[in-house]
């Protein structure tokens, strides 16, 4: 058993894990580590240990449970509302994911692919028609996501500013906790007035429709919040980093540039090779359960490193290089077990469309500043680029 | 090779659909996993698509 500093770690390279975590996944791949929080938890390296892990109904996701692991004190104060679908157990979550799942099937996000294409398009023209250098997140990574996920909840765009810049506050692991206090109140009472407002004139929108499914505000209100925030940060800094990682591996750029039906594979491996959620996957365990030769205790916290374990050689041969055709499906960027991401057939119908529309309609897009100088978000729960200056 | 389907166990996350639509489809409802074929035409796709079923919903008879 091996302690080791403090959770999380920051980059040594903005392409890898932390070296911290690699050496685990070698030499400890389930070890305990302390949380800035204070608390120790177990933390899982390797890509099989964390797909029994969260496979198993045995470790729960039920935060209000004081062994669960939360990265900051402040967490712990806005975790008394009634919980979302992230935080349930069975079986209470089972028929609440059954209940909205219907609105991410493949099927239905395919129906979306005409409204992305157009909504990508116009925002290229925008960006075309604008000053160079640009910024890509501002014109294209945020907005896309963006407007889509609250077309599809049927959240007024309008909005965007005020509910972009909190959930960006509620990412930032620096946010004081009056802060992030504060911002989750603020969202709830903004949802909470709309969905009021969907009662009285319901839309074409999934909140309209869960309306008619349920009449229980705080659950609605939970579900609208969960689906708004995880709709903004992670497809928009996976949009960024993506046309990066393509810019800085033409090889790969070529590919898929050449066949587009290579792109689906692409994104996959994009997913894999950055991870960006990485610490999504925590759990308690609710008896003692024995992994990997390890016996964890009923009430021990436990974090998943998806991130190195998506770089695992167990399960990705050359796991640190970047290969759009290796047909990475079984990568765990998206997690595992039944909370494994609801939007996911989402976020792989956007970054397809924008990958293949963004180099093909810019085919001279360049980086504006060299790729060591970009601002990496070493200090969010969700990896990205603040900022990320094109030219063409 | 027969697939076998759970779908109390199923959170609908649609992998098997995405890896191998002529053996899986879902339900329009509830997202759950339709077996369209129990014999799978292309057994490698079937296999990585129970491979990476999120919930294990899906096995394998041989």
């Amino acid at each position: 058993m091996t302690t080791v500093s403090t959770l999380p770690i920051t980059r040594s390279c903005p392409y890898a894990p932390p070296d911290e975590h690699v050496r685990l996944r070698e030499e400890a791949p389930i070890s305990r580590v302390t949380l800035p929080s204070g608390g120790e938890v177990w933390a899982l390296a390797r890509h099989e240990h964390i797909r029994t892990m969260l496979a198993d109904p045995r470790f729960s996701s039920d935060r209000a449970n004081p062994g669960f692991p939360l990265l900051l004190f402040s967490q712990r104060r806005v975790t008394n509302f009634r919980a979302s679908l992230i935080s349930m157990d069975p079986p209470e979550h089972g028929p609440a994911r059954r209940a909205v799942v219907g609105e991410f099937t493949v099927k239905r996000m395919a129906a979306l692919r005409p409204r992305i294409q157009q909504i990508v398009d116009e925002h290229l023209d925008a960006m075309l028609a604008g000053p160079k250098p640009a910024d890509l997140v501002q014109a294209l990574s945020l907005p896309v996501p963006s407007l889509v996920i609250c077309e599809l909840l049927g959240v007024p765009y309008a909005d965007h500013e005020f509910f972009q810049t909190r959930s960006s506050t509620l990412l930032r692991r620096t946010t004081p906790g009056d802060e992030r206090v504060a911002a989750v109140d603020e969202l709830r009472s903004y949802l909470d007035a709309l969905i009021t407002r969907k009662e009285q004139e319901p839309g074409d929108d999934l909140l309209s429709r869960q309306l008619e499914r349920t009449t229980a505000r705080e659950e609605l209100v939970s579900l609208a919040f969960l689906l708004l925030i995880a709709g903004h940060e992670t497809t928009a800094n996976m949009i960024s980093l993506g046309t990066v990682a393509l810019l800085e591996h033409p090889e790969a750029l070529a590919a898929i540039r050449e066949d587009p039906a290579k792109t689906p594979s692409a994104v996959e491996e994009l997913l894999r090779y950055f991870t960006i959620a990485e610490f999504a996957t925590s759990r308690v365990a609710t008896e003692d359960i024995e992994l990997g030769g390890v016996l964890i205790r009923k009430g021990e916290g436990v974090i998943a490193l998806g991130n190195t374990a998506n770089r695992d050689p167990e399960a990705f041969e050359q796991p640190d290089d970047l290969d759009v055709e290796r047909g990475a499906r079984h990568h765990i960027a998206f997690g595992f077990g039944a909370h494994q991401c609801l939007g996911q057939n989402l976020a792989r119908m956007e970054l397809q469309i924008v990958f293949d529309t963004l180099f093909r309609k810019v085919p001279g897009l360049r980086l504006a500043k060299p790729s060591a100088e970009l601002p990496f978000k070493d200090d969010a729960n969700i990896y990205g680029l603040y900022e990320l200056p094109v030219t063409w | 090779m027969r697939i076998i389907a759970d779908t109390d166990v199923c959170v609908g996350a649609g992998q098997c659909v995405l890896t191998d639509p002529e053996t899986f489809d879902q339900s329009e409802e509830d997202g759950t996993v339709i077996v369209l074929a129990e014999h799978p035409a292309d057994e490698r796709k079937a296999r990585e698509a129970v491979h990476i079923c999120p919930s294990q919903a899906l096995s394998i008879e041989e």
